[in-house]
């Protein structure tokens, strides 16, 4: 379905903007359309963007000082008049510090609240731990109700925050700190939430990723194309609901799966793509990449991706070792490599 | 009271530790450099002067704690610890590169001379109450001293602790706010008013203290008003210049964060030195 529809402004209009700015314009214009969208934020207008919406409509724009929880729960009681609350902070606040509120304000009460959280994974570096967000994934899949969506880009993003606007329930998108590098050559190609975006298909092995790490699957995949080996990815930008059909078809076709995301290893895409995998009762060479359980190092975010094994080099490492891998054969597979 | 000699001495200080400041921020591409030179004089006279402390032995069970709640500030805290000789100065150098002790926001298991990890706003006062309350459980004359920003006002879990600060009767635990007036979007008073801030702790049961937060005689005098204090903890209301110090940085929310080139480098220098 949906190519993006009724915005005025595209960001091919707009190539110097970051990542961040480009949610920023999209929710403006949306804003400007849709009279019950609202916009929040707590003392981060101008670092995650959201500010945009507050230049073009400031009757519909509340900051509420630092003060992340009860941002969550206002905007939760704001659904009661009908509003779509769109509220915006850091990752590590909005999925940690505010968590209960989400949980029980938005998810167990079903408010139609969306929530953009940026600065997720590592992407501020040099901010160090109080400022990365390597756990939001397996923390807002835990929530029923929760919709969870990582896009790969500015592209993506913007699509992502148009779908959830449509959609009624809770809603996390995580992003970076919005200096991303593009995915997408534009914002039309399909994008529903649910459906994993299958990039580039093959037959040796299977790269499911999310976020940024859609990009870097996409590099590895192209080197190692080099090499022979023929490497399915899929974009799945939507971590909760899984695609999990998307799963099970590279599974049987391909046998072999890597999980590639800017997170803990622990909880997010990876947990949520070996539960598929454990439940289909079939042999797979299965290796996930992330963050194994520590905290980040302080850093350039390129250096950090790279030092964790998030990058392409990491995953053409990991690709490596997955192919070498042995599992047991069931009836519906011969291994042929 | 200071004598005449020592305020020179801890005012030089302060200077030359500005200096290094924005030294630090030039090399390292950028910083919270606004709200390290508003929260100065506070740490400069609690680590000079105030605190019971010895670079030498960072773990000394006995020293008093020291929390920067608005941990943000860390590029002042850490220049003051490097220049008292908890680790070499020269490894700023490295201040925000990758694989550094040293990130925007200081680590305690990194950085010797932290108490406590900073960076998350809202954490400061709480675990400060319970280093308080840690001390007197254990019989401990050492005092906590924690300073919060403005901004992180707004967040409840301020109150809560403050809350409890009182009930606890906590006066071994000291606290300022940095009253600089901006946070990161804008004014304080625009964004979430705070004032009447003196009010507002006065009403949570703490004895607070207006002064100029960048006068070290009255962050002294605070001290010695909070040392003896039998029933209250005190809450000092130190109000401050975001940029103090660098002309064309203060009272601009656009110096919460920013880098330096080299011109902007010893324009700063110069001020400094005017100031
Ligand atoms: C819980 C939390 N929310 C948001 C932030 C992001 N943040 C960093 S500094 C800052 C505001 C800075 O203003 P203020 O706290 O008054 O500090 P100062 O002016 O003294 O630098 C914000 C919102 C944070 N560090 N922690």
């Amino acid at each position: 379905m949906a190519k993006a529809q009724g915005l005025t402004w595209t960001i091919d209009d707009a190539d110097h903007m970051t990542q961040a700015e480009i949610y920023g314009e999209v929710l403006t214009q949306i804003g400007l359309k849709n009279k019950r969208v609202v916009a929040l934020t707590a003392d981060l207008a101008r670092s995650t963007k959201i500010g945009k919406f507050e230049e073009k409509i400031p009757e519909r724009f509340y900051n509420v000082g630092i003060a992340e929880a009860n941002m969550i729960a206002v905007a939760a009681g704001m659904t009661e008049a009908g509003l779509i609350p769109v509220v915006s902070t850091f990752a590590t606040f909005a999925s940690m510090r505010a968590a209960e509120f989400v949980r029980t304000d938005m998810c167990y009460q079903k408010r139609n609240v969306k929530i953009i959280a940026t600065h997720s994974g590592t992407s501020f570096g040099q901010a160090g731990t109080t400022h990365h967000c390597t756990e939001d994934l397996a923390i807002m899949r835990s929530f029923a109700g929760m919709t969870v969506i990582a896009p790969a880009d500015a592209f993506e993003t913007a699509r992502a925050v148009a779908a959830a606007i449509d959609f009624d329930g809770p809603v996390y998108i995580r992003i970076g700190r919005g200096f991303e590098p593009p995915m997408h050559k534009s914002m039309d190609f399909d994008f529903e939430i649910g459906k994993a975006i299958k990039l580039r298909d093959g037959r040796d092995l299977t790269i499911i990723a999310t976020g940024v790490a859609v990009l870097q699957a996409m590099e590895a995949a192209e080197r190692a194309a080099g090499n022979g080996v023929s490497v399915r990815v899929l974009d799945m930008h939507t971590v909760k609901p899984l695609d999990e059909d998307a799963v099970r078809e590279a599974l049987m076709d391909t046998r072999r799966i890597i999980t590639v995301e800017d997170h803990s290893v622990i909880g997010g895409l990876g947990d949520a793509v070996a539960d598929v995998i454990a439940r289909s009762g079939k042999g797979c060479a299965f290796k996930k990449l992330g963050y194994q359980d520590c905290f980040a190092m302080v850093g350039y975010y390129e250096d950090l991706q790279h030092h964790y094994g998030i990058d392409a080099d990491g995953i053409i490492d990991a690709i490596a070792l997955v192919l070498k891998a042995e599992f047991e054969a069931d009836e519906d597979w011969e291994d042929e490599i | 009271m200071l004598d005449a000699k020592e305020r020179r001495k801890l005012k030089d200080k302060a200077r030359e530790l500005r200096e290094k400041i924005v030294e630090v921020t030039f090399t390292c591409g950028g910083a919270h450099i606004g709200g390290a030179f508003s929260q100065h004089e506070i740490l400069v006279a609690l680590y000079y002067k105030a605190m019971r402390i010895d670079p030498k032995r960072p773990a000394w069970e006995d020293r008093d704690r020291f929390i920067l709640s608005k941990g943000h500030g860390g590029v002042g805290h850490a220049v003051i610890l490097g220049d008292l000789g908890y680790y070499d100065p020269v490894l700023l150098k490295d201040f925000n590169k990758t694989g550094s002790p040293f990130g925007m926001h200081l680590d305690r298991l990194k950085v010797p001379g932290v108490d406590f990890s900073t960076g998350s706003l809202g954490h400061g006062l709480a675990l400060g109450l319970g280093a308080a309350m840690g001390a007197r459980q254990t019989g401990k004359d050492w005092r906590t001293y924690v300073v919060m920003s403005d901004g992180e006002c707004a967040e409840g879990s301020v109150w809560e602790a403050a809350m409890a600060a009182a009930n606890f009767k906590a006066t071994n635990l000291m606290a300022f706010v940095d009253r600089n007036r901006l946070s990161l979007d804008g004014p304080t008073e625009s964004l979430m008013r705070l004032d009447p801030l003196d009010k507002k702790f006065e009403a949570f049961g703490w004895r607070t203290l207006v002064i100029d937060g960048h006068d070290l005689d009255q962050i002294l005098d605070a001290v010695e008003i909070s040392r003896a204090e039998t029933e209250r903890p005190v809450m000092v209301i130190a109000n401050t210049i975001k940029g103090k110090g660098v002309d064309f940085m203060e009272e601009k929310t656009a110096w919460h964060y920013g880098g330096l080139d080299e011109a902007m480098r010893d324009a700063a220098l110069a001020s400094i030195l005017k100031s």
